[in-house]
């Protein structure tokens, strides 16, 4: 009867020929967790997939959290918490800076480079660099430019470091914290977003800032039309390493808010870039020979433009 | 043993030795008690000491006596010196003038405890007290290089000081970074010495700048 023949214990071949003979059987591994066999999923969700995992370090994010939690266990009262930012060798800061100014498509900077070992001293002194040399800089080629004319008395505008330290600064700390607050946010509400912590978005910015050390440097020659393409030069480096940045992150929310914030991040880092090229350094004046006009009475007026 | 109840001492033996308290290092009291001294030795201890360090900044020898006993006598003067001299700067307003007196004063201070801290942070090994005592008295070369500026802008302001003032201010910031960085660089881990020499190179910088775009009135 075939009852008793489907209660007899059947021997079962080795899982390749059983396999082999029926390809597309649903296959499981017990020693891994338990995955959807990947024959079956479409090609473009797996790639994705791997992509995610490779841009945000979902991979191996409970490891990483784990020894995140391991190392910062001093309390924040001591000098050793303290001392866990300041963790980098010389070596470890000059690799990040050479990614922040060389970004690689599909590298996510905090990903390759912080990988949960994020320090302040990069940001804190690039920051202060950058407030030097922009307003040095600055104080140079309005020297430059002002110099054939006699009416001009040089004046080390010694103001203007203050001005920049509290621009440059509340840039590189406060918008970090604002985007901080709007992951969290947008990560409580959407499950798949991934929030860097706080450090992490600071190092990014403060690292994304060194691309503007050398273009300020440069931005001392008197021609409007090389300080513009400077400008739109380091905008789109450091720019790339930041959209790069966050758009893994927010990829998984709603499309326009996804869209919304990293619009906004670049419109605060071009704002930035202009607001520091029109306040500091004055505009090159080409200087026009006076035309003279004659009028229909034989007086010439004379004007300058 | 009723024999050995018997014996005792003569009294004619004397007993004899040396019972001697080790003397290590002196005891406090006996060094410090400088109460009775006259005012003129205590200040002339402490000029001293200052004005050795300041032959240590002069030729930077790797020497523990100017980061053992450190003050920052030394620091403050230099630094109040500089500021007065850096005033009377032109200004057509307020806005556009040099560095005020509490400006020069503030970034010194200010600059020199940040440096310190972040080698600290970076695991250093030297205390609080003396790097910014060593930060301090390296300011003597640019202090000097101020006073030059200014006697080099009395006799004229053109193109030739200008050229003169580059130069020493350029030969007195190299001579400032050098020595600090003598002093200060044996003490940070190996890997890191670049990462606590950048902020005192910059710090020192600031200060060059400071000095070499003063223009009087």
């Amino acid at each position: 009867m075939a009852a008793a023949d489907e209660l007899k214990f059947q021997e079962f071949d080795d899982a390749a020929n059983l396999l082999a003979a029926n390809p597309d059987a649903t296959t499981i591994s017990i020693d891994e967790p338990v995955e959807i066999p990947k024959k079956q999923h479409s090609r473009l969700q797996e790639s994705r997939r791997e992509e995610d995992d490779e841009l945000l370090g979902t991979d191996d994010s409970d490891k990483t959290e784990l020894l995140a939690g391991q190392k910062k266990s001093a309390p924040f009262w001591t000098f050793e918490y303290y001392q866990t930012f300041f963790d980098v060798d010389t070596y470890q800061v000059l690799d990040r800076i050479k990614g922040s100014v060389f970004p690689v498509p599909g590298k996510n900077f905090v990903r390759l480079y912080i990988r949960s070992n994020p320090d302040l001293y990069g940001p804190f002194w690039i920051c202060a660099t950058l407030v030097f040399t922009i307003a040095v800089s600055g104080n140079l080629s309005n020297f430059f430019i002002h110099l054939g004319k006699p009416t001009y008395h040089y004046v080390p505008e010694f103001r203007k470091v203050s001005i920049a330290a509290t621009a440059i600064y509340a840039y590189a700390w406060l918008v970090p914290l604002a985007l901080w607050g709007f992951l969290m946010w947008r990560n409580s509400k959407v499950m798949n977003i991934v929030s860097y912590s706080f450090l992490e978005i600071v190092c990014v910015y403060g690292y994304s800032l060194f691309i503007y050390i050398p273009t300020a440097i440069l931005w001392i020659i008197p021609q409007k039309v090389v300080r513009w393409v400077l400008m739109v030069f380091s905008l789109g480096l450091s720019g790339t390493v930041l959209v790069m940045t966050f758009w893994p992150a927010v990829r998984d929310d709603n499309r326009r808010i996804a869209l919304a914030t990293v619009v906004t991040i670049v419109l605060l880092h071009a704002l930035m870039s202009v607001g520091c090229l029109a306040y500091f350094f004055d505009a090159p004046e080409l200087d026009f020979p006076a035309p003279i006009i004659p009028v229909h009475n034989s007086t010439t007026v004379v004007t300058k433009s | 043993f009723a024999s050995l109840a018997d014996v005792s001492i003569s009294e004619d033996i004397p007993v004899e030795g040396e019972i001697t308290v080790p003397v290590g290092a002196h005891s406090p009291e006996e060094d410090f008690s400088t109460l009775d001294e006259p005012v003129k030795d205590t200040i002339m201890r402490d000029l001293k000491a200052v004005g050795k360090k300041f032959v240590h900044v002069m030729y930077p020898k790797k020497s523990s006596a100017l980061l053992r006993d450190w003050d920052l006598w030394g620091p403050l003067v230099l630094c109040v010196s500089l500021a007065l001299m850096l005033q009377g700067g032109s200004a057509d307003s307020k806005d556009d003038g040099g560095p005020q007196f509490a400006e020069v004063f503030v970034i010194i201070w200010f600059g020199a405890v940040v440096i310190t801290l972040n080698s600290k942070l970076l695991g250093g090994t030297i205390s609080f007290f003396q790097s910014l005592c060593v930060l301090g008295y390296c300011v003597m070369p640019l202090t000097v290089a101020m006073l030059v500026c200014r006697l080099v802008l009395l006799v004229g302001a053109g193109t030739v000081s200008f050229i003169v003032r580059l130069i020493v201010v350029v030969a007195m910031f190299g001579w400032s970074t050098l020595a600090s960085t003598a002093f200060l660089a044996d003490s940070q881990p190996p890997n890191r010495k670049a990462l606590v020499v950048y902020p005192i190179f910059l710090f020192y910088f600031v200060i060059s700048w400071m000095i070499l775009t003063f223009t009087p009135q």
